[in-house]
């Protein structure tokens, strides 16, 4: 009944499986090493206020991050009206044909390679829909993008607010549109908010979809209608078509990974304290 | 007492209003996977009438310029790059979710997972651009030229392993502790634990991770662009250059013109076709695991 | 099926005079004035019947306790008085329902008022994520109270009679959810008082409670006879004899929820007339 020699293949799972995770743990800190010392250089306020000189190796990034921001404006100007008031009918109004087909529809939605919604943008919004390469083809492409992912997090936040208040309210004579408006969104708001910072953290790093959308001009955009490039295709761009580029997109992939890091920072936060509001002492 | 003429009570009409309003705005998203799919056949039309679509595995290679059309090498490309991702993540993700479930030290388990969570956040392009700045030389020196299969294998696996991980990490903690508590009951030891008990128990919740994550490896495609080397042949060694099907579209959308711009959207709708069925068979096994 | 509808020897006596006319509140219990006519309800739920041919009169002014063990069909008897059941995907009623003599399932009744009028408490108190205060306004303001004064009076009133003002007055815009179990439960209550209702129905209300917060809230539903008709759900006889003066027994026969006996609270303890009823309330079976 005493201790015995760990027998061989025990231990060769511990080894195994502690050698994964520090090969996991090693390859993250290399990438991350490597782009925070090739780019920290680039971290200063002059990188992001001025305009690209050079083809982008020199200056900054300040029209692209105007032109990302007002993409993502117009991307959550569709997007949260629609993924709104369609998570509330989900939740709400049907358990039936045609609520499961949206759901249906919006699961493989979720999984289509942004490629695809390029192409679709491009067909759609660019050539059909005769917008061109601009801001508005980019951001409603991304709308497309982001829609599923933001109907299926804020339906989940609806629903977890649970049947308790509902029946309560409904006992105490409310309407739908009263107890919707009153307790159930204001319940479900972290949730929804935390879904809302996960479909802009996805619509940042889009690249692929955006360099037929929005285009590639590198200018200041004056207007909506304007080519604007997001700062992921300006990586892309650093990288693959400019030669001596590296330091910027790493100094741009930085800001990147940067901006991410804190909204999804704020999405965990707000989760959070929504789990926590739910808990009722008694 | 509580009588009332057939009462336009304001709570009842905002109530209809309510359900119209939405109701119409959830219609317009319903048809958003149908214009998806109905706009990719469109302007897909002209390569698949007719028998065109035949045109995709009999040419002579890809020479768009020349009407020629061949798929194959750029699809074995893309299985290739998948499922060698597959083989390297697989592996490697479930054993640190396992390690993250019954091995690490409490304090290094919420650590762990914050780690994955960014790893899974990071964009695409910055897995390419470290890819082609790091990743690509010194494969390189290994054996020129550097930009291949395997550079898109080891980058693809890289981005998969974030989905791996924290699926079977979630599947894992999903096990429950009564299982647990009988084997250890039973005297077995760890190892004997996970094996015999955690991961068969898990198996449903892994294998959905596998698919979601073989979704993200196909999909993928300014990562692989940006490190594969993009030469249409099919690979027949892992130093080769090769060209997946998503890098492909992205390369030659911006001058494809006619029954060329028909055949990117062409493999634009193979792509999506594959992915739905993949999507599907998620589902299901969501649906069996339930039954 | 016993009905005393004579009184006999009554140990309780009402300290308030009952008056004709007084059709809005309960009066006074003494004097049987049926409040709720049910007539051969049945309740479904997508198809499986729950509750079958339910016959009874709920008087005015009375505590009636509804017993019996789980999934004889009491909650859907509650739930069907003021039409929650309409919530409940593929739900059917089949019978009559009566309050005051209307029919709740006129089409032209406002649902809304009928839900006003009847008050319903459930098991696990579900106050709303709002403080204290707006928990008990925002259904005033919602039913066309909005003066600032009347809130506040209505607020202080129900917290009031529910004991619970002395407890809460300097806190009124805490959150709801910092209460404790049994305050949760009696600011509930308060909720629905202050909607001035006529019938209160209590799913449980005390199961979810310790045993101090449990005795206040009884106290309290004691407090409410002669001025609401009340209607309580519960699995506790021994709190079913202190508090109600009619008790109804439901029981499962063939897989479905049936009312064995309906009488005085009293008599169906002490002499139940059916075997089944005798055996519950001694505790033999169920």
């Amino acid at each position: 009944m005493f201790k015995q020699p760990a027998r061989y293949s025990d231990v060769m799972l511990t080894l195994l499986v502690w050698l994964a995770t520090l090969l996991v743990v090693g390859l993250f800190a290399w990438l991350v090493g490597d782009l925070i010392l090739h780019g920290y250089s680039k971290l200063n306020l002059a990188f992001l206020l001025d305009v690209p000189q050079n083809a982008g190796r020199e200056g900054g990034i300040a029209p692209i991050l105007v032109s990302t921001l007002l993409i993502l404006a117009v991307a959550l100007l569709a997007t949260l009206p629609l993924g709104l008031a369609t998570a509330v009918y989900l939740s709400e109004y049907t358990n039936g044909a045609l609520a499961n087909g949206i759901r249906m529809s919006l699961n493989i939605l979720a999984g289509v390679p942004s490629i695809v919604f390029g192409l679709f943008g491009n067909a759609l919004f660019c050539i059909w829909l005769g917008m061109g390469f601009s801001i508005w083809s980019g951001g409603l492409t991304l709308a497309c993008m982001m829609l599923p992912l933001f109907i299926s997090t804020t339906e989940s936040g609806l629903s977890a607010v649970t049947n308790e208040w509902r029946h309560g309210a409904a006992a105490l004579g409310l309407s739908h549109t009263a107890a919707l408006w009153q307790v159930l969104l204001p319940a479900a708001s972290p949730a929804i908010t935390a879904g809302l910072m996960l479909s802009i953290g996805r619509a940042l790093a889009e690249t692929a979809a955006l360099i037929f959308t929005s285009g590639y001009v590198d200018r200041m955009p004056t207007s909506l209608s304007d080519s604007g490039r997001a700062l992921s295709v300006h990586i892309y761009d650093l990288s693959m078509n400019v030669t001596g580029g590296d330091a910027s997109a790493y100094g741009s992939a930085l800001v990147l990974i940067i901006t991410l890091m804190v909204i999804s920072g704020i999405a965990v936060g707000l989760t959070n304290r929504f789990l926590s509001q739910r808990i009722t002492l008694s | 007492m509580i009588w009332s003429r057939h009462n336009t009570s304001s709570p009842l009409r905002a109530d209809a209003t309510l359900a119209r309003v939405t109701g119409s705005l959830a219609m317009a998203v319903a048809v958003l996977l149908g214009l998806v799919i109905l706009l990719l056949i469109r302007e897909s039309w002209g390569m698949l009438v007719d028998g065109g679509w035949v045109r995709f595995f009999d040419s002579e290679g890809w020479y768009p310029q020349r009407g020629q059309f061949d798929l194959l090498p750029m699809l074995w490309a893309t299985l290739a790059a998948s499922l060698g991702a597959l083989l390297i993540a697989l592996p490697l993700g479930m054993m640190s979710a396992v390690f993250s479930r019954f091995y690490a030290p409490g304090w290094m388990v919420s650590s762990l997972r914050r780690v994955m969570m960014l790893l899974a956040g990071i964009p695409s392009v910055v897995y390419g651009l470290w890819g082609l700045t790091v990743l690509v030389p010194l494969i390189a020196q290994w054996e020129p030229p550097g930009a291949s299969l395997l550079a898109a294998i080891l980058i693809l696996a890289l981005m998969v392993l974030p989905t791996v991980a924290l699926t079977s990490e979630a599947a894992l903690a999903a096990v429950s502790p009564a299982s647990l508590q009988g084997a250890a009951a039973l005297g077995l030891s760890r190892k004997g634990i996970v094996l015999g008990v955690a991961l068969p128990e898990a198996r449903a919740g892994i294998m959905t991770g596998a698919l979601l994550a073989a979704l993200r490896a196909l999909g993928e495609t300014m990562a692989v662009l940006m490190v594969a080397g993009n030469v249409v042949q099919t690979p027949g060694s892992v130093f080769d250059s090769v060209r997946v099907l998503t890098a492909n579209i992205a390369l030659e959308m911006p001058y494809a013109i006619g029954d060329h711009r028909a055949a990117l959207f062409a493999t634009g709708l193979m792509l999506m076709l594959i992915v739905t069925l993949l999507s599907w068979l998620a589902g299901r096994r969501e649906e069996l695991a339930h039954v | 099926m016993k009905i005393n509808s004579n009184t006999t020897s009554q140990s309780e006596t009402s300290t308030v005079p009952y008056t004709l006319g007084d059709m809005e509140q309960g009066a006074a219990c003494c004097i049987p004035v049926p409040h709720i006519e049910v007539e051969n309800l049945s309740v479904a739920y997508q198809g499986k019947i729950v509750l079958e041919d339910v016959s009874l009169n709920i008087n005015k002014g009375c505590i009636t306790a509804l017993i019996g063990p789980s999934g004889c069909g009491k909650t859907s008897l509650l739930s069907s008085l003021n039409r929650l059941t309409d919530l409940i995907p593929g739900s059917q009623m089949q019978g009559k329902v009566h309050i005051d003599g209307v029919d709740v399932r006129d089409p032209q009744l406002d649902v809304m008022t009928l839900r006003r009028k009847v008050g319903m408490i459930f098991q696990k108190p579900n106050p709303f994520p709002l403080s204290i205060r707006r928990n008990i306004e925002m259904p005033l303001r919602e039913h066309g109270v909005k003066q600032r004064g009347e809130l506040e009076a209505r607020v202080t009133t129900a917290l009031q009679d529910v004991g619970l003002w002395d407890e809460v007055r300097d806190r009124l815009d805490t959150p709801a959810l910092s209460l404790s179990g049994g305050q949760q439960q009696r600011l509930c209550i308060a909720r629905a008082l202050a909607l001035e209702p006529a019938i209160l129905l209590m799913d449980e209300p005390c199961s979810a409670l310790d045993p101090i917060a449990s005795v206040v809230v009884e106290e309290l539903i004691h407090s409410l006879r002669n001025r609401y008709t009340v209607v309580i759900v519960t699995h506790n006889l021994a709190q079913a004899r202190r508090v109600a003066n009619y008790a109804a027994f439901f029981w499962m026969t063939g897989r479905v929820g049936k009312l064995i006996e309906f009488g005085r609270c009293q008599s169906l303890f002490d002499s139940p007339s059916h075997d089944l009823t005798a055996a519950y309330v001694t505790g033999v079976s169920g």
